[in-house]
C-alpha cells in the first residue's frame, strides 16, 4: 500500500510548478495551461483522499472541478482573445494599463 | 424691597429691545424706550436708598452661579450704605444723560444703538454696584468697559474713534489683569469671594506672607492682594501710569463721556477701593501708595489740563486730576471722604461735560478754545450752569465741591497716614490748578471776542430744552448735593459721613479747631486766587497767555504734549508687541507651525499614498505572487503557533 | 509493483509539468500537456477511479487542451519564439513558489487522517466505480450537477460573446 503523504507530496509538487508557471512567463497561454496544472494537481489530491477515506465525495468534487475547469478555460480563452485583438500581443507583462 | 431687582433689570430689558427692533421698528424712538427704562430703576432706587436711610440693608444671593469642588459663588445683591450712594449717582445722572442724548444724538444714523448701550452700561454699572461678591464686581467691571469700548468707539468709522476704543480697552486689561489676580489670590487664601465672609475673616491672613518662586520674592499676603486690587482701580479709574486712555476717549460722544468718563465708570475703581477698605486699612503700604498715586496723578494731570486747547479734553484731564484727589482720600484713610467726592464730583463733573456737549452743538462740532469766545450772550443757560459747576469744582465756599475737598484736605493733613501732609501740600496745590485751568475755560470760551469764522458765528444758538433741563437739574445737584455732608466745624451734622460709617468707618481728624479752620481757609484761598489768576490772566489782556507760553515754551511743550507719556507707551509696549505679533505669531506659529501642520499633513498623505500606489502595477502576476507570498506567511503563522 | 508504478507515474508527472512551464514553443508546451494528462489519468486508475480517468482524458486532454491548441492557431505566435520567456522579477515568483512548497511540506507533519467511509474497494469493485458515482452523484449531489450544467452553458454563450468580431454598423 502507497502510504497517503506520497500522493499529497506529489500533488504539492505539481501545485507548485503550476504555481510557479504562472508567476514566472510570459505568455498568457502558458499561464493559463499552469492554472490548469494547479487544478489537475488538486484533483489529484482529491482522488487519492478519496480513496484512502474509502468515500466517494472526493470523486464526485473532482467531477465537478473537472467541469468547471473546461468552463473556465473556454472563457479565459475568449479574454485571450479579446485581449490580442485589442494589444496585437499577448505578453502579460506589457499589459498594464491598470497602473498606479 | 425685592424690587430692587428692577434696577439693574429695565436696563437691561432696554437694551435687549433697542438692540433687537431698534434698527426696524423702533428707529428714532429709541429714548423713549431707554428713558422710560432708567427713570423708573430711578424711582426703584430712590424708594431702596429711602429705606436704607431707615437703617435696613439687604445682603441676599439669589442662586448658586458657579459651584465647581470647593468652588462656589452665588450671583447675590447687597444694597447698604455705600452701595445706596451708588445708586443714586448713577441712576441720576444716567436718567439725565439719557434725556440730554435724545437732544444731543438727534438726527444720528446710530441712535437706536446709542440708547441701547447706554442702557446697557446702566445695567452693568448698577450690577458692578449691587454686587455681593467679588466675581459679580469683576462680571460688572468688565461689562462697563465693554461698553466703554462700544461707546467710545460709536462713530467707527472714524479711524481715531475706533483706535480711542481699543485703546481703553486694552489699557484697561493691563489694570483688570492684576486686578483677577488679586480675586484669585482672594480665593485661595480665603475660600470664598462673597464680601460678608471675606472682610470679616480677612484679618486672619495678617503677617501671612505669599512667596513668588520665579522671582524668589517674598511678600505680605494683604499687601500683596490690596496692591493687585488696586492695579484694577488704576486702570478703570485712569491713574498714572494707566492713565492715557481717558483723554483719548474723549472721541466719543459728549453724553459718553459725561456718564461714563465723568460721573460713572471711572469711580468704579475708588468704588472698589472703598467696598473692599478692610483689605487696605490691614496693609499701610498699599494705603500709602494709593495716596501718592492719586496725588501725583491729580499733580500730573492738572498741569496738563493747563495748556490743552480742546475743551472736552481740559474737563477729561480734570477728571483724572478728581479721581486722583478720591483715591488720596481713600489712601489716607478717608474713604467716606472719598467716596462723599466722588457723589458731588458725579455731577458736576457731568455737568461740565454736557456744557461742553452744548457748546459744542451750537458750534456745530467745534472743539477748539481758540476758536471760541463771547458765546455768553448766545448760550445764557449753558454759560450760568458751567460757571456754576466750575465754581463748585473750584471748592468756593457753599457749594457741593468746597465741602468734599475741603473734608480730603483736613483728613489728609490730620490723619494718620505717614505720607498725609505731603499729599495735603500736594492736594492744595491742585486745587489751586483746578480753579485756574476750570475757569481759564469759562473765560476763554464765554468772555471776550468770538474768535472763529462768520459761519459758526451765525450758528450759534441756545441748545434745545431737552438738553438744557437736564444740565439745569445737574446744577441742582452740583450745588446742593454737599449740603448733606456739612461738617461739625461750620455747624452742619456731618451726616454723610454718619451714614456711612457701619460702612467705610469714621477717621477723626488728629487737629485742633484753629488748626481746621487754618486748612479751610489756605483751600479757599487756593481756589479763589485761582479764579483771581485765570481772570488775570484772560479777562483782562489777551496777549498775557502768549507771552508766558513763549517765555517758558520748553515746558509748554512738555505740557502740551502731555508729559510725552503716549509716546513712551508707543515705544516700549506698542510697537514690540506689534513686531512680535507679525514676526513671531504671524510668522513663525502661524506661517511655520500651522501652516506646516495644515500644509504638512496633506503632503504627507500624499507622499504616503504614491509609496502605496507603487504596489499596484498593474500586473497580474505581480497581484499573484503577493498573493502566494501572503498564503506562504499566513500558513507559516499557522504551522509556527 | 504498485510501488514501482507510482514511482514511475510521479517522476514523469513531475518532469512532464516542468517541461510544460518551460517550453518556448506554446504548441510544444500544449503537446508536453497531453501527455501529462495521459499519466494523471494511469494515476486515477491506480486508484480505482476508472470513471475519472475517463473523463480526465476525454475532457480535458481531448477538448480543453484542443481549445488550447485552436487559440494559439488564432493568434500568430511567430515572434514568440525569439521573445524572452519569464517576466523580469522571475526569481522573486520563483522563490515565492519555494516558499509555498516547503510550507506544504512541513504541515505534511501533523496531518492526521479522518474517518473512513463506507465505500471500500471491495464495494467499489463490485458495482463498478462508474455506477457508484454515478449513483452518489445524481442521488445526494443532484442539485450542484444541475447548477454546473448552467455554469457550462453560462461559458458557451460568454465564449461567443467574448470572442466575436465586433460588426462594423
Amino acid at each position: 500500500m502507497i502510504p497517503l503523504n506520497w500522493y499529497i507530496s506529489l500533488s504539492a509538487v505539481v501545485f507548485i510548478v503550476g504555481v510557479a508557471g504562472f508567476l514566472m512567463r510570459r505568455n498568457i497561454i502558458i499561464m493559463f495551461m499552469s492554472i490548469e496544472l494547479m487544478m489537475n494537481a488538486v484533483n489529484i489530491s482529491l482522488v487519492s483522499f478519496s480513496h484512502y477515506l474509502n468515500d466517494m465525495k472526493g470523486q464526485v468534487m473532482v467531477f465537478f472541478v473537472i467541469a468547471v475547469a473546461a468552463a473556465e478555460a473556454a472563457i479565459g480563452l475568449g479574454i485571450i482573445i479579446a485581449l490580442f485583438r485589442n494589444k496585437a500581443n499577448i505578453h502579460v507583462d506589457e499589459a498594464n494599463e491598470m497602473k498606479g | 424691597m425685592d424690587n430692587y431687582l428692577l434696577i439693574p433689570l429695565l436696563p437691561l430689558a432696554a437694551f435687549f429691545i433697542n438692540i433687537l427692533f431698534g434698527r426696524n421698528l423702533i428707529r428714532d424712538k429709541a429714548h423713549w424706550v431707554s428713558i422710560l427704562a432708567v427713570f423708573l430703576s430711578w424711582v426703584v432706587s430712590v424708594m431702596t436708598v429711602a429705606e436704607v436711610l431707615q437703617g435696613r440693608t439687604i445682603n441676599r444671593d439669589l442662586y448658586t452661579w458657579i459651584s465647581s469642588g470647593t468652588f462656589k459663588v452665588s450671583v447675590g445683591f447687597l444694597i447698604d450704605q455705600l452701595t445706596a450712594v451708588m445708586l443714586v449717582v448713577v441712576t441720576t445722572c444716567s436718567t439725565l444723560i439719557h434725556i440730554y442724548s435724545a437732544g444731543y444724538m438727534h438726527g444720528d444714523k446710530g441712535y437706536y444703538r446709542f440708547f441701547a448701550y447706554l442702557s446697557l452700561f446702566t445695567f452693568s454699572m448698577l450690577m458692578l454696584v449691587m454686587a455681593n461678591n467679588f466675581l459679580q464686581l469683576y462680571f460688572g467691571w468688565e461689562a462697563v468697559g465693554l461698553c466703554s469700548y462700544f461707546l467710545i468707539g460709536f462713530w467707527y468709522e472714524k479711524k481715531s474713534a475706533s483706535d480711542a476704543g481699543k485703546k481703553a480697552f486694552i489699557v484697561n486689561r493691563f489694570g483688570d489683569f492684576g486686578f483677577g489676580i488679586g480675586v484669585i489670590m482672594i480665593f485661595l487664601s480665603l475660600g470664598t469671594l462673597h464680601y460678608a465672609p471675606v472682610f470679616e475673616s480677612v484679618n486672619t491672613l495678617v503677617g501671612k506672607t505669599v512667596t513668588i518662586h520665579l522671582l524668589g520674592l517674598e511678600f505680605d499676603l494683604i499687601t500683596f492682594i490690596a496692591l493687585l486690587l488696586f492695579c484694577g482701580a488704576v486702570g478703570k479709574s485712569a491713574q498714572i501710569p494707566l492713565h492715557v486712555w481717558l483723554p483719548d476717549a474723549m472721541e466719543g460722544p459728549t453724553p459718553v463721556s459725561a456718564l461714563i468718563h465723568a460721573a460713572t465708570m471711572v469711580t468704579a475703581g475708588v468704588f472698589m477701593v472703598a467696598r473692599c477698605n478692610p483689605i487696605f486699612s490691614l496693609s499701610p503700604i498699599t494705603m500709602s501708595t494709593v495716596a501718592l498715586v492719586g496725588a501725583v496723578t491729580s499733580l500730573f494731570a492738572a498741569t496738563i489740563g493747563l495748556v490743552q486747547n480742546d475743551i472736552k479734553r481740559i474737563v477729561a484731564y480734570s477728571t483724572v486730576s478728581q479721581l486722583g484727589y478720591m483715591f488720596l482720600a481713600c489712601g489716607v484713610g478717608a474713604y467716606s471722604a472719598g467716596i462723599f467726592h466722588l457723589y458731588t464730583h458725579a455731577f458736576f463733573k457731568a455737568l461740565l461735560f454736557l456744557c461742553a456737549g452744548s457748546v459744542m452743538h451750537a458750534m456745530a462740532g467745534e472743539l477748539d478754545l481758540q476758536k471760541m469766545g463771547g458765546l455768553r450772550k448766545h448760550m445764557p443757560v449753558t454759560y450760568a450752569t458751567m460757571f456754576i459747576a466750575s465754581l463748585s469744582i473750584a471748592g468756593v465756599p457753599g457749594l457741593a465741591g468746597f465741602f468734599s475737598k475741603d473734608e480730603i484736605l483736613w483728613l489728609a493733613y490730620s490723619g494718620p497716614s505717614p505720607v498725609g501732609k505731603f499729599v495735603w501740600a500736594i492736594g492744595t496745590i491742585v486745587a489751586f490748578l483746578t480753579a485756574f485751568y476750570s475757569f481759564r475755560l469759562i473765560f476763554l470760551t464765554f468772555h471776550g471776542k468770538f474768535r472763529g469764522t462768520h459761519e459758526q458765528e451765525h450758528h450759534l444758538h441756545e441748545s434745545p430744552k431737552v438738553m438744557t433741563v437736564p444740565l439745569m437739574l445737574l446744577c441742582v445737584g452740583a450745588v446742593a448735593s454737599g449740603w448733606v455732608g456739612i461738617p461739625h466745624l461750620l455747624g452742619g451734622g456731618a451726616h454723610f459721613t454718619e451714614f456711612m460709617k457701619p460702612v467705610l468707618g469714621h477717621l477723626e481728624g488728629h487737629g485742633t479747631h484753629a488748626e481746621e479752620w487754618l486748612v479751610m481757609a489756605i483751600s479757599i484761598i487756593a481756589g479763589l486766587s485761582g479764579i483771581g489768576l485765570a481772570a488775570f490772566v484772560y479777562l483782562r489782556e489777551e496777549n498775557l497767555a502768549a507771552k508766558i507760553t513763549q517765555k517758558f515754551s520748553g515746558i509748554h511743550r512738555v505740557l502740551w504734549n502731555k508729559y510725552y507719556v503716549d509716546e513712551l507707551y508707543d515705544l516700549i509696549i506698542v510697537r514690540p508687541t506689534i513686531w512680535v505679533a507679525k514676526n513671531v505669531i504671524v510668522g513663525v506659529t502661524d506661517g511655520r507651525i500651522i501652516e506646516g501642520v495644515v500644509n504638512g499633513v496633506p503632503s504627507l498623505i500624499g507622499r504616503f499614498s504614491s509609496l502605496l500606489r507603487s504596489l499596484q502595477t498593474g500586473m497580474v502576476q505581480q497581484y499573484a505572487a503577493v498573493m502566494a507570498i501572503g498564503a506562504f506567511v499566513v500558513i507559516a503563522l499557522v504551522l509556527l503557533w | 509493483m504498485a510501488v514501482g508504478i507510482f514511482i514511475y507515474l510521479a517522476a514523469a508527472i513531475t518532469t512532464l509539468s516542468v517541461l510544460v512551464i518551460t517550453r518556448r514553443n506554446p504548441v510544444h508546451s500544449v503537446i508536453t500537456m497531453v501527455l501529462l494528462f495521459f499519466h494523471i489519468a494511469g494515476l486515477y486508475l491506480t486508484l480505482n477511479a476508472e470513471f475519472l480517468a475517463a473523463v480526465q482524458v476525454i475532457v480535458y486532454a481531448g477538448a480543453i487542451l484542443v481549445l488550447f491548441l485552436f487559440v494559439i492557431l488564432l493568434l500568430n505566435l511567430k515572434e514568440e519564439l525569439i521573445e524572452r520567456r519569464y517576466v523580469g522579477p522571475w526569481p522573486l515568483g520563483f522563490l515565492a513558489a519555494l516558499g509555498l512548497f516547503f510550507m506544504f511540506i512541513f504541515s505534511l507533519k501533523g496531518f492526521r487522517l479522518g474517518p473512513l467511509g463506507p465505500f471500500t474497494d471491495e464495494v467499489i469493485k463490485a458495482h463498478t466505480n462508474t455506477k457508484v458515482l454515478g449513483k452518489f452523484l445524481y442521488m445526494e449531489y443532484l442539485y450542484p450537477f444541475e447548477v454546473v450544467s448552467i455554469v457550462l452553458l453560462v461559458a458557451i454563450v460568454g465564449a461567443i460573446v467574448l470572442a466575436k468580431k465586433r460588426l462594423k454598423s
